[in-house]
């Protein structure tokens, strides 16, 4: 029983750092058509401005207390500003050549991990967390750590927060609009762009959030965190779509989607590992997506958001 | 009142995929009243409109206002005051009655014309929270045409606004689009030539992507001869029922235009 509860609370923290990175990539490909292979070096981008912070390099911030808020605030605000950066630099100019954009994210999603190599080194560095977010509490007999809980937690104001912005805001309702019918959003006289750049920023922040708490999931950081944590998010975001097809409105339904099928994922991942060989639940996750999109191909050919 | 139309389009030239659609199509809206754009299955109207509203990558010259807009970004030239209700309808679906239009709403004098809009349509008001993709055909048409009124718009372009609808709501647009066109000018795509009888001072007919008649709609629609030849009606014009004087007839062009959207949304 103990074993489970574990196995549970894992996974839907690892579900919740899924989510994270999955809610930006979903939004990005609704709105934009763009599949974005940067979304990874955002987290880490978020991760390192956060242990750079975290580490007393910025003056308030720390490993404990406010001093951490304080950093992973900046981790999440520098991650912001990577994102809008990318977006104003990289995607916009190429908004005609789909190819081109995506070989220019993947170029950035390979060179962010090298460049953080080059600077700090290849290997894991120690991620400092309040000693109040290292321990653990007894929940049915198990002992779960409670950085997990910080990690879910987060998840939800973030999903919550989504909805509220897609659902009472005029920004949110552009970015809804944009993903059913760009050219027409356009037509009413809205500069779509802007709500691109928006919706970069946001995914950006949810993202940076992850690597920032995802530091004190697994305890550190290293520089090719980011890409290993999208290969997930993108599976998240194809089974999401496959749940979002036909809810309420494509883009709150995309993310809706996204946070049941990251928990899905999370949830299935740490059982398989555990209860099979070390290493089959990635495997398990992969079969999981073919299965879905076999049963339901609409799911990725019609709209992902 | 200026002469000087309110739209000029001189040359506009579409090439999508390496395909030649307009060659050079040349139209001017006037500053009031209905300009009908016609022509047969295929001719360019879409594309034209598409072109002249930068949907579509175009060359050419398209003034509006006295101003050379064919270098502006789609949302610039429609904030210069233009509604459109594109030929598919451009609703969306998954957004309410009131999501739709609110979407609409450009800030400037006098605020979004609720009033009037709700006045013309009190269906959409009673519909407000359903969602858009449930509405009929007519109802969705509607909420189109709400949207290009609801700004205090200086051109109306509607693109084939009564396609695919029963003729009981044909009547309805029809009726809307003649209010309209006393405060606004409109540039009507339109099959339906009872439709074009009824509201159209001026007309543009196109033929293969080019400019092909310009003239007042009551000559052409008078002239079987040029009405055949330019527009593909193998009968008289006004042989249209006047028992009901807005049904579709039964010729080439009163067909539905899948080719000309078709083409449009390459």
């Amino acid at each position: 029983m103990s074993t489970t509860v574990l196995l549970a609370v894992t996974g839907l923290g690892l579900g919740a750092l899924y989510f994270l990175v999955a809610a930006g990539l979903s939004l990005i490909f609704g709105l934009m058509d763009v599949l974005n292979f940067a979304h990874g070096a955002l987290l880490s981008v978020g991760a390192y401005a956060t242990w750079w912070a975290a580490g007393g390099h910025l003056p308030g911030a720390g490993s404990g207390g406010f001093g951490f808020v304080l950093a992973v605030c900046f981790g999440t605000a520098v991650g912001t500003v990577a994102a809008v950066v990318l977006e104003l630099a990289l995607i916009r100019p190429l908004y005609d050549r789909p190819r081109e954009q995506v070989l220019a994210t993947v170029g950035v999603g390979l060179a962010v991990p090298a460049l953080l190599s080059a600077i700090w080194g290849p290997d894991a560095r120690p991620f400092p967390g309040p000693a109040a977010l290292s321990g653990t509490f007894g929940l049915l007999g198990a002992r779960i750590p409670v950085n997990r809980l910080v990690l879910i937690g987060a998840a939800a104001v973030v999903l919550v927060a989504l909805r509220l912005f897609l659902g009472g805001t005029r920004h949110g309702l552009v970015v809804r609009a944009g993903v059913e019918d760009r050219a027409m959003v356009t037509a009413l006289g809205i500069d779509v762009r802007r709500a691109f750049t928006l919706v970069f920023a946001i995914g950006g922040a949810a993202a940076a959030l992850g690597g920032a708490l995802g530091g004190l999931y697994y305890g550190s950081v290293d520089p090719g965190q980011g890409t290993s944590l999208l290969i997930f998010a993108f599976v998240v975001v194809v089974i999401g779509g496959t749940f979002g097809a036909g809810g309420s409105g494509a883009a709150t339904g995309s993310v809706a989607g996204a946070a049941l099928a990251a928990v899905v994922v999370g949830l299935v991942q740490q059982f398989a590992n555990y209860y099979t060989a070390s290493g089959l639940g990635d495997l398990a996750v992969v079969v999981l997506l073919a299965v879905l999109l076999l049963l339901k191909p609409g799911g990725v050919t019609g709209r992902l958001a | 009142m200026s002469t000087e139309p309110l739209l000029a389009v001189r040359g506009l030239a579409v090439v999508i995929g390496g395909r030649h659609i307009l060659h050079g199509v040349d139209l001017d809206v006037a500053p009031s009243g209905v300009t009908a754009l016609l022509g047969r299955n295929g001719a360019g109207k879409t594309t034209t409109v598409r072109g002249v509203l930068g949907l579509v990558p175009r060359t050419g010259s398209v003034r509006f206002l006295g101003e050379e807009t064919v270098r502006l970004a789609t949302h610039a030239l429609v904030r210069r005051g233009v509604g459109y209700a594109p030929e598919d309808r451009g609703i969306f679906a998954a957004l309410t009655v009131a999501e739709n239009l609110r979407l609409a709403e450009r800030p400037g004098a006098g605020g979004p014309a609720y009033g009037l809009v709700h006045e013309l349509f009190p269906e959409l008001k009673a519909r407000a929270k359903q969602l858009a993709g449930t509405l009929s055909g007519g109802q969705q048409q509607m909420v189109a045409i709400g949207r290009t009124l609801l700004n205090g718009n200086r051109l109306i372009i509607a693109d084939e606004p009564t396609k695919g609808l029963a003729p009981k709501v044909v009547t309805e647009v029809a009726r809307v689009l003649e209010r309209a066109a006393q405060a606004v000018p409109v540039l009507l795509v339109e099959q339906n030539l009872a439709m074009v009888r009824r509201l159209a001072e001026h007309c543009v007919v196109l033929a293969d992507g080019r400019t092909a008649h310009r003239g007042p709609a009551a000559d052409l629609l008078a002239d079987p001869e040029a009405t055949r030849r330019l527009l593909g009606v193998g009968r008289r014009a006004d042989a249209v029922s006047e028992e009901n004087p807005m049904a579709p007839q039964d010729t080439g062009t009163a067909a539905t235009s899948a080719a000309d959207s078709g083409k449009a949304g390459a």
